[in-house]
């Protein structure tokens, strides 16, 4: 093998690897049991009040198609149920998979998987390999939507 | 034409976007005075009948004056191209008449020139009936439209059904979600402050849905327009149509 083939394959393996290394940052692996994913993704729990602020950021869509509990929030989507008492009717786990993955417990619903890039196709290149929302990000999400008793 | 599609909205039940916009944005779109559309048809219409390229030759010095010979002609197309041996849109066709006919450059998409040509054109079948060509040709890209109309795509994995056959009058944050009918372009939106193509519509959808836009002109895009205007098939044209 001549020496520029050598040094362009091993490159090649070495971004393979450190690629690997961003999304083992980016994703979390987690474990799921039933229909719910028991453990915090960070081994932390998350923050009310960033959770908060994370679900009325237009940015994490999670307003297009849900509406909530946000006086001050003018446009609210009705494509899904409200947000009022979801951690009345879900345990923090139930809620970590249906943020995680919401294609585990229905593979037909529209609810995006906030942490998973697999199975996805044309992704636009801004978004390429990334999850929606980090797993700091699903925690601090998860504990607000725990506090939504009624 | 072939029967409706299965998962189709039925044709009993198929509205415009217009139907879904606030009262105020529908007398906009009437009243031809209040219409911002009409700046561009007028503006289409000087162009029609100005000469262009090294053949000097004008739209009108081949179709006539008025443009009365455009009519019906927005209504049928996409159409297909015996020399593309594909389907081609107005804007493009526009174009092919631009470069072979009159010898000049073609307009660049969403230019200010194609967007006014094909508001005039499109305005002559005001009230028509869409009507897509019979044309058997046509079939493999309607079908490749109507795929991709189904396709999940982009990182929030939506595909343009769920939101438009299944989701169609609720609401998506503040804007209601229309059944996509391409009953109206170019149309003004007054989020663009501008007139603009399906195309350029159909882009900001999958920008929405974070999926990778493809190319203006795309044959992708062609085809989705093309089993839009199947879909809509029966509706009357609204160019220039005014959305939110
Ligand atoms: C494109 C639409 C869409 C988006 C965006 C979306 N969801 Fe959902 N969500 C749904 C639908 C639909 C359901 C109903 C169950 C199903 O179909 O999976 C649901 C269900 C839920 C539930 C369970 C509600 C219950 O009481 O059963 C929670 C909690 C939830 N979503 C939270 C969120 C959060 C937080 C975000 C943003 C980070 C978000 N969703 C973004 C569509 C969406
Ligand atoms: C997440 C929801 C969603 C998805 C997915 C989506 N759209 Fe849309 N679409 C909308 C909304 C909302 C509007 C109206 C925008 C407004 O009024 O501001 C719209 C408008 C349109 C219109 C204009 C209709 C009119 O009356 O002028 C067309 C055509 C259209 N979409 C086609 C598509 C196609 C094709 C796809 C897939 C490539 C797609 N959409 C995907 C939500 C969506």
């Amino acid at each position: 093998m001549n020496r520029a083939l050598c040094a362009a394959l091993l490159m090649l393996g070495s971004s393979i690897a450190t690629s690997g290394d961003v999304q083992a940052q980016e994703q979390r692996p987690y474990t799921i049991v039933g229909d719910s994913i028991p453990n915090s993704l960070t081994g932390a729990p998350g923050d009310p009040a960033r959770g908060r602020a994370i679900v009325t950021n237009r940015q994490n869509t999670c307003l297009l198609c849900h509406a909530g509990p946000f006086p001050e929030e003018k446009f609210q989507g009705n494509l899904s149920p409200d947000l009022r008492g979801t951690g009345a009717r879900w345990s923090a786990g139930q809620l970590r998979l249906r943020l995680v993955d919401a294609r585990r417990l229905n593979p037909a619903t529209i609810m995006p998987s906030f942490h998973a890039t697999d199975g996805l196709t044309r992704v636009g290149a801004a978004w390429r390999g990334k999850p929606i929302l980090s797993a700091e990000q699903i925690e601090d999400v998860v504990a607000y939507l725990a506090t939504l008793r009624d | 034409m072939a029967a409706a599609y299965a998962g189709e909205i039925p044709l009993s039940e198929r509205k415009s976007g217009y139907a879904l916009m606030s009262r105020d944005t529908q007398k906009m779109q009437d009243d031809r005075t209040a219409n911002p559309g009409t700046l561009w048809v007028l503006e289409g219409e000087t162009l029609w009948s100005q000469k262009a390229g090294s053949a000097a030759k004008s739209c009108a010095g081949c179709h006539g004056n008025s443009g009365s010979s455009m009519t019906g002609v927005a209504a049928r197309y996409p159409a297909y191209n015996t020399t593309l041996r594909r389907p081609i849109n107005l804007e493009q066709r526009i174009n092919i008449c631009r470069t072979e006919r009159q010898h000049a450059t073609a307009f660049a998409y969403e230019s200010k020139e194609v967007l006014a040509l094909s508001a005039f054109v499109g305005s002559q079948s005001l009230g028509r009936k869409i009507a897509p060509p019979a044309d058997k040709r046509l079939t493999p890209f309607r079908n490749t439209g109507r795929d991709l109309f189904d396709l999940r795509q982009g990182q929030l994995n939506l595909s343009c059904a769920q939101c438009h056959n299944d989701n169609w009058s609720r609401r998506l944050s503040g804007a209601i979600i229309p059944q996509a009918h391409p009953t109206g372009y170019p149309l003004y939106r007054l989020e663009w402050q501008s007139l603009g193509s399906l195309q350029r519509r159909l882009r900001n959808c999958l920008i929405g849905m974070r999926a990778e836009p493809f190319e203006y002109g795309a044959p992708e895009y062609v085809a989705l327009e093309l089993y839009l205007m199947s879909r809509a098939r029966g509706m009357r044209i609204e160019t220039p149509a005014v959305r939110p």
